[in-house]
């Protein structure tokens, strides 16, 4: 009985308020991650050296160095040289620093991957190299980038937790106010993993759920049985 | 038929990729309805001077002209240029995740600007053309290598080209698909379209070329009408090497 009243009524509610919290991070975040990555994917792959040099060493900086690292400069180092995010906007924008370098990565792969004859065939009728890029290539790029780009996001709703060292009270932070106050480490941390784990399976399912919507009729990808 | 007015010049194309030179001044005029036809052995640089006209592949040397304007040197504007010189692939190079009618209506909208609904009516009208106005629905991944050249031919022919060029556009393909390929070319042609056509289809080169050239390291060895070149005794390279390859007449 005693239990019950501190899951549903102490327990229950400060995960859910962590969990707006939770997601109010990621719904800023991965729309401008994927955008980043987009624009990164691109200059590196398409751009002139100097863009081209600039999103490769962004992606270089991002990949060789912690989230934390990069959450503790943007929230408590760079009020010294007079710029001052509240915690929530520093764990954005890390976010989608992060977000956006490792989906670049992904679809730059995906780029490379889409053969250079369609290239050709967009320039042979007249369009210019961005028409092509826009119209032709990156959107056959993305539906191939979809699986990379779905565990980066996945990866993000994971990583988002890191916000609670910046005293973003997010999903994990507020089971931890909990779990120290009640002493129920256990019960409150197991708790805030379900959490989670919902929270992936939901995406895993929407994610497959997009991949059959975008599969071309006709190709591999579209009969995944027929691969077998 | 005005048959006079020269609608493409190519003027000393010159190539080379690394230290080869892969062609070595090539120059011809095309005039309006004309089918030229380019046969050769491999590596003779005809899939190359097709992309030097277009300038898909920059000539190191040379001119091109179309309609009396410079195409080679002509900076951003040789998009406009490229709207007006068609091109078809060995390996149709369509857009693998349009389906047959946006392939077709792409470059439409966003190359020429066209409404939606007009460039919908001209993509069909083409697939038509090609006898595939029933496929319009289907993806590249879903047609057989002849309907997709179809469909590679209805893209370029909505542009509206002055000149259609054609690169190996049956070598992809097996004889049954192949006939039915060169049976939309042949209409075309019968239609009026001005072609350069780069192919080992002597059939087809016999029943709808003007002229053939035969190409051999880099430059043209033998320019005529097909008949003359196959029966003339003055001209024995092209003899020689339709005699090599298997040749299939096939019309």
């Amino acid at each position: 009985m005693e239990q019950a009243v501190f899951f549903f009524e102490i327990l229950l509610p400060a995960l859910m308020q962590g969990l707006v919290v939770t997601l109010q991070l990621i719904a800023c975040s991965a729309p401008f991650g994927l955008a980043l990555g987009i624009a990164v994917a691109v200059g590196r792959q398409y751009g002139n050296p100097v863009i081209s040099w600039l999103c490769k060493t962004y992606v270089f900086l991002i990949k060789g160095t912690p989230l934390l690292l990069l959450l503790f400069i943007l929230y408590f180092g760079l009020p010294s040289i007079g710029i001052t995010f509240t915690a929530f906007v520093a764990s954005v924008v890390g976010f989608i620093l992060c977000n956006g370098a490792y989906n670049a990565e992904y679809i730059r792969g995906a780029l490379i991957s889409i053969k250079e004859g369609q290239m050709v065939a967009a320039q042979a009728l007249g369009m210019t190299r961005w028409q092509a890029i826009r119209n032709v290539i990156l959107p056959q790029a993305l539906c191939r980038a979809i699986p990379g780009l779905s565990n980066e996001f996945i990866y993000l709703i994971k990583y988002s937790s890191l916000a609670y060292m910046i005293t973003v009270i997010e999903l994990s932070g507020a089971g931890k106010l909990v779990a120290t106050k009640y002493f129920t480490y256990t019960e409150s941390f197991a708790a805030v993993g379900i959490v989670y784990l919902v929270l992936v399976s939901i995406t895993t399912i929407a994610v497959t759920i997009l991949e059959k919507r975008v599969a071309v009729p006709g190709t591999a990808r579209a009969t995944p049985s027929a691969q077998l | 038929m005005n048959n006079n007015d020269i609608v493409l010049r190519v003027e000393d194309i010159h190539k080379s990729f690394g230290g080869n030179e892969v062609l070595r001044g090539v120059s011809f005029d095309v005039r309006r309805g004309e089918t030229k036809v380019f046969i050769g052995p491999s590596g003779t640089g005809k899939s190359t001077l097709l992309r030097c006209i277009n300038q898909l592949t920059p000539p190191d040397r040379g001119t091109v002209w179309l309609d009396g304007e410079e195409v080679t040197n002509s900076g951003a504007r040789i998009n406009y240029f490229r709207q007006k010189i068609g091109m078809v692939f060995q390996n149709f190079f369509l857009f693998d995740h349009l389906t047959a009618v946006k392939n077709v209506e792409l470059a439409l909208l966003k190359v020429r600007g066209m409404g939606k609904a007009e460039a919908r009516e001209k993509a069909l009208t083409e697939l038509r053309q090609v006898g595939l106005e029933d496929w319009a629905d289907h993806y590249p991944a879903e047609l057989s290598g002849g309907q997709a050249q179809r469909v590679s031919i209805a893209r370029a022919l909505a542009m509206d080209p002055d000149v259609i060029l054609f690169d190996e556009p049956t070598s992809a393909l097996d004889p049954e698909l192949t006939r039915e390929v060169l049976e939309v070319m042949k209409k075309l042609a019968r239609n009026g379209m001005t072609m350069l056509v780069v192919t080992h289809e002597m059939g087809f080169a016999c029943s709808v070329a003007n002229e053939v050239l035969f190409m051999e390291n880099g430059v043209v060895a033998e320019q005529g009408s097909p008949d003359l070149l196959l029966h003339d005794p003055r001209f024995t390279r092209m003899k020689d090497f339709i005699g090599r390859i298997d040749s299939r007449m096939d019309d």
